[in-house]
C-alpha cells in the first residue's frame, strides 16, 4: 500500500506515499532545481523552479515537484522543452534582483538565461523564505519576517526578537541563495535603525 | 421573541407576523444600500418619518429603509406599496409632496417617475421600466421588500421555509443531490459545480467540517455580494445553513471584508436575530441539528477572495495562497474539510430547495443554469445590479437593460470577470453569458463585474492599469506573479508612453506563460489576461502604439497633442483663460495657439472649446502642425468687413 511506482525520466522509481515529486527523484538520483526548498522545512511552492511535466490519465500538466505528491504510474519528466522555458524565465526573473548570486548564475548557465534579460533592480532578496521559514519552523523565533505584499514584499528582522536572539544563531545567513549578505544587512538596519514604532516603544 | 422549535411552528409565527400588518397598508421603501446611502438615502429616510409624523400618519404608514434593488445610478430608490409605484432620485424635499399626494391622495407624482429617455414614456412601476423589465431577479428582487436589519421582513417573503423543508423533509444526502441536480456553479469566478464541492466534502474524512461564506468581494466596480449581505443577509445564512446541514458542518464563517461595513452589521443582527428565533444555534426548530455562524472581518486584501489565501486569513495568518494539490473542500480550514461558496451561491440554495432542481435549471444555458447578478458600470447609461438568467446575450446587458452608452459615443469593449478577466469587442457582443462561453472568448465569468468602455478608451492602458492592480494586490509569494508582473507592468507602462519596443509584444507573451503555467494560485495564473484578452481582440491598438507612437484612442497622454485648429478657431477665449499652465497665447480676434512645450495635456481646452466650434483637436501619431504665422492669425469677421 505505501509503495508508489512511477516513471521519472523514463526510470521506474519506488516511492512512499506521502512523498513529493521532488523527493521521489532526488532519492532515484535525478535531480531538479530548487531555490526556495529546504529539507528541514515544510515545502513552500514559492520560487517555481522545480516544475515538471506531469503526465496522468492521458493529461499533460506543469506542477510544482515540491508540493506535488507522488501517484501511482505517473510519468514525469523533469526536462522538457516547456519546463526548461519557463525555469529560464524564472531564473531572469530573479537575476534582476540578484545578478550576482552564484547560485542563479550556474542555474543561468544551464539554462541559457540572460543576466541581462531585464532591467537591474538590486534588491539582492528573491524572496525565496528560507530565513523566515527556518526561524519560525526549525529555530521557533519568528525573529525574521516578510512585510508587505506584492512587489513590495521584504523581508525584515523584528528588533526585539532579533536583539536577543540572532547574535548567537545566525544560522539562516547560510541558508540564504544570493550569498548571506541579504540577511546579514537586512539584521543590521533592523538593529541600527529600529522601526519608528519601536523606537516610541522604547522611549516610554 | 421566544425560540422556534418546529416547522409547525414557524408557519404559525410567520402566520402571525403577516395577520398583524394590514396589506394594504401603505409602506414606503426606501433603498438602504451603500449606492443610495450614498447619493442620500439616509437623509431621505428621515425625511420620510418626519414627514409621516408631522402629517400625523404614524399610525396608518409603515416606512423602512431595504436592500439595494440595483438601479444605483437613478438612487435613491422609493417605492411606496401596496401600489408599487416606483421614484427614482427622491431627494429630501420631495418627500412632503410624495407623502401627501401619493401615500394621503393615491396620486402619483409624476416628475419623480422613470422616463424613458426614446420613447418620452413614463413607468409607474418597477416592473414597467426597462432596467428592471429584462431582468429576472430572483435573488436580487426580494431587496426592496424587505428591512435587511429585520427579520420578520424575511420570514414575510416565505423566508427559513428551505430550512425547515430541509431539516424535516430531506436527508443530507437529498439536499445535496438536489444542489447537485440544479448544477448550480460556484458564483464566485471558478464556477465550480457547488453540489460536487460538498459531496467531496461530505466523503472526506475529518472532523469538524466547516461552510464558508466568501463575501471578500474585491473586484474593482463590483458589488453584487455586497447588496445580497447588506439586502438580505438571511438568505444567505439560509443558504449556508442548509449546507452545512448536508455537508454535516457545525460550524460557519463569512468571511467579509472589513470595506463593507454595512454589509457587516447587517450580517451580524442576522445572525443575532436568526439565533434568538432558533434558525441558528443548537437543535434547530427541533431537528436536533447544531449549526453557528462566525462574522471575520477580512483586512481588504484582494488575494483572500482565493479559497486558500482566505482560510489562511481564517486561522490568523498572513493571506497568501496554499500551495498544495489537494483541493480544500477535503483538506481546508485548519486542516480540515470546507466548503466555500461566494455570498451569491449561498444566496440560491433556499431558492433550488424551495423550488426544485427543475425550477433552478429552467433558467439558463445547457452548462450555466440559473440566474447571475452582474454589476454593471462604467460608460453606461444605467449603472447598477442586474441579474439575468445564464446565456443573455452581452448586447441584451448593456443595451436593452444599461441603455446603452451615454453622450453618443461608440461601444468598444466590455470587461468581465473582474481584474483578471478579458475584454470583449463589439463582435461579441451577441455571446451568450455563461461560464464556459466567456471562458472560449478569452474572458471568464468572475464574480460578474461587467465594465462598459466607450471608443475613448485605450485598451493598453486598461491592460496597464488592471495589470497595476493585481501587481498591488499580488501577495508576492510566488515568482511567476509576483516578479512577471512586475515585467509586464514596466512593459506594458512603457508602451502607454511610447516607450515600446519591437519585442515588447513577445516578450509579454512569453511572461504570460510562465505565470499561467507556473504561478501559484488562480491570481497569478490568470494575471495576464488583461493584457492577453486586450491582444486578442485589439491587437492592431498595441502595434499602433509601438510602432507608429500612437494612441488611437487618443487617450494615452504621453502620445497625443492637443492641436487648436486655425480654420475653426474663433476665438472666442474660452480655453485660453481656462488652461491651468497658461500654454495657449492669442487674444480677442487672434487665433488661439497651443504652445506644445508648457502643455500638460490636461485636456481643459479640448472640453470646453464650444461643441459649435470643435476647434480642439487630439493628435496623435503625427507631428503637430507648425503654429500659423503671426500676421495670418488675425480673424477679420465677415460682418465687420462691410
Amino acid at each position: 500500500m505505501s509503495e508508489i511506482l512511477l516513471k521519472i525520466d523514463g526510470k521506474e522509481v519506488k516511492a512512499k506515499e506521502g512523498m513529493t515529486v521532488l523527493e521521489a527523484a532526488r532519492s532515484a538520483g535525478i535531480s531538479i532545481p530548487t531555490l526556495c526548498h529546504h529539507e528541514k522545512l515544510e515545502p513552500y511552492g514559492a520560487c517555481r523552479l522545480c516544475i515538471v511535466e506531469l503526465e496522468s490519465r492521458g493529461w499533460t500538466r506543469i506542477v510544482v515537484s515540491c508540493v506535488y505528491p507522488v501517484e501511482k504510474n505517473i510519468i514525469v519528466r523533469t526536462r522538457s522543452e516547456k519546463v526548461d522555458r519557463i525555469r529560464k524565465m524564472i531564473l531572469e526573473l530573479q537575476l534582476a534582483h540578484a545578478p550576482d548570486s552564484f547560485i542563479l548564475q550556474d542555474l543561468a548557465k544551464e539554462y541559457g538565461a540572460d543576466r541581462d534579460r531585464f532591467e537591474k533592480e538590486p534588491s539582492f532578496c528573491i524572496h525565496c523564505g528560507l530565513c523566515v521559514r527556518y526561524c519560525a519552523e526549525v529555530k521557533k523565533k519568528n525573529a525574521v519576517g516578510f512585510v508587505d505584499r506584492g512587489i513590495k514584499k521584504e523581508i525584515s528582522f523584528i528588533p526585539e526578537i532579533a536583539s536577543k536572539e540572532c547574535w548567537n544563531c545566525k544560522e539562516c545567513f547560510p541558508l540564504c541563495p544570493t550569498e548571506a549578505l541579504q540577511a546579514a544587512y537586512v539584521l543590521m538596519e533592523a538593529l541600527i535603525s529600529p522601526p519608528p514604532s519601536f523606537k516610541r516603544e522604547a522611549e516610554k | 421573541m421566544s425560540r422556534i422549535n418546529s416547522p409547525d411552528e414557524l408557519e404559525k409565527v410567520r402566520q402571525e407576523i403577516i395577520s398583524r400588518e394590514n396589506p394594504n397598508k401603505p409602506c414606503i421603501s426606501i433603498c438602504a444600500g451603500a449606492g443610495c446611502i450614498a447619493s442620500g438615502a439616509s437623509e431621505v429616510i428621515a425625511a420620510f418619518k418626519a414627514e409621516i409624523e408631522k402629517q400625523g400618519l404614524m399610525a396608518e404608514v409603515n416606512t423602512k429603509g431595504t436592500g439595494c434593488p440595483g438601479f444605483c445610478e437613478r438612487g435613491p430608490v422609493v417605492v411606496i406599496y401596496p401600489e408599487e409605484i416606483c421614484y427614482l432620485q427622491v431627494k429630501p424635499e420631495d418627500v412632503p409632496e410624495v407623502v401627501s399626494q401619493t401615500v394621503r391622495e393615491k396620486k402619483v407624482v409624476d416628475r419623480l417617475l422613470y422616463v424613458d429617455p426614446t420613447t418620452g414614456e413614463k413607468a409607474t412601476h418597477e416592473a414597467d421600466i426597462p432596467f428592471y423589465r429584462n431582468q429576472e431577479r430572483n435573488v436580487i428582487g426580494n431587496n426592496i421588500k424587505i428591512d435587511p436589519k429585520n427579520i420578520d421582513d424575511y420570514l414575510v417573503i416565505g423566508g427559513y421555509s428551505a430550512l425547515a423543508k430541509t431539516l424535516s423533509k430531506m436527508t443530507a444526502d437529498q439536499v445535496l443531490q438536489e444542489v447537485k441536480k440544479a448544477n448550480l456553479r460556484g458564483r464566485g469566478g471558478g464556477g465550480f459545480p457547488a453540489g460536487t464541492k460538498w459531496e467531496g466534502s461530505r466523503n472526506a474524512p475529518g472532523e469538524p467540517k466547516y461552510v464558508i461564506v466568501n463575501a471578500d468581494e474585491g473586484d474593482p466596480g463590483a458589488f453584487m455580494d455586497r447588496a445580497v449581505l447588506e439586502g438580505n443577509p438571511h438568505s444567505v445564512l439560509e443558504g449556508l445553513t442548509i449546507g452545512a446541514y448536508a455537508i454535516g458542518a457545525h460550524e460557519g464563517y463569512i468571511y467579509v471584508r472589513q470595506e463593507y461595513p454595512l454589509a457587516v452589521e447587517n450580517v451580524t443582527i442576522a445572525i443575532q436575530q436568526a439565533q434568538e428565533y432558533g434558525f441558528l444555534g443548537k437543535n434547530i426548530l427541533g431537528s436536533g441539528f447544531d449549526f453557528v455562524v462566525k462574522v471575520h472581518k477580512g483586512a481588504g486584501a484582494f488575494v483572500c477572495g482565493e479559497s486558500t489565501a482566505l482560510m489562511t486569513a481564517l486561522e490568523g495568518r498572513a493571506g497568501e495562497p496554499r500551495p498544495k494539490y489537494i483541493r480544500s473542500n477535503v483538506v481546508g480550514l485548519w486542516g480540515k474539510p470546507s466548503v466555500l461558496n461566494n455570498v451569491e451561491t449561498w444566496a440560491n440554495v433556499p431558492l433550488i430547495i424551495n423550488n426544485g432542481a427543475d425550477w433552478f435549471t429552467q433558467f439558463g444555458t445547457d452548462t450555466s443554469k440559473g440566474t447571475k447578478i452582474f454589476s454593471l458600470v462604467g460608460k453606461i447609461t444605467n449603472t447598477g445590479l442586474v441579474e439575468v438568467p445564464m446565456g443573455t446575450p452581452l448586447r441584451d446587458i448593456i443595451y436593452k437593460i444599461g441603455g446603452g452608452i451615454p453622450g453618443g459615443k461608440k461601444f468598444k469593449a466590455v470587461q468581465t470577470g473582474g481584474p483578471s478577466g478579458g475584454c470583449l469587442p463589439e463582435e461579441l457582443l451577441d455571446l451568450p453569458v455563461g461560464f464556459d462561453e466567456l471562458t472560449k472568448a478569452g474572458s471568464m465569468m468572475g464574480s460578474g463585474g461587467m465594465i462598459v468602455m466607450d471608443e475613448d478608451t485605450c485598451m493598453v492602458d486598461v491592460a496597464r492599469y488592471f495589470l497595476e492592480f493585481l501587481t498591488e494586490e499580488s501577495c508576492g509569494k510566488c515568482v511567476p506573479c509576483r516578479e512577471g508582473m512586475r515585467q509586464m507592468l514596466k512593459i506594458l507602462t512603457n508602451i502607454t508612453k511610447g516607450k515600446g519596443k519591437d519585442g515588447d509584444i513577445e516578450l509579454l507573451e512569453q511572461l504570460s506563460e510562465t505565470a499561467i503555467e507556473a504561478a501559484l494560485c488562480a491570481l497569478g495564473k490568470s494575471s495576464p489576461n488583461p493584457f492577453l484578452s486586450t491582444l486578442q481582440h485589439f491587437r492592431e491598438e498595441y502595434e499602433a502604439h509601438i510602432k507608429e507612437k500612437r494612441c488611437p484612442a487618443l487617450s494615452c497622454k504621453e502620445l497625443i497633442s492637443y492641436y487648436i485648429d486655425p480654420d475653426k478657431c474663433q476665438a472666442c477665449m474660452n480655453c485660453l483663460r481656462k488652461c491651468p499652465s497658461e500654454a495657449i497665447t492669442g487674444g480677442k480676434r487672434q487665433i488661439h495657439i497651443v504652445d506644445q512645450e508648457k502643455c500638460t495635456k490636461c485636456g481643459t481646452c479640448f472640453e470646453v472649446c464650444p461643441h459649435r466650434f470643435h476647434a480642439v483637436r487630439k493628435i496623435s501619431g503625427e507631428p503637430v502642425p507648425p503654429p500659423i504665422p503671426e500676421e495670418a492669425r488675425t480673424i477679420v469677421r465677415k460682418s465687420k468687413e462691410k
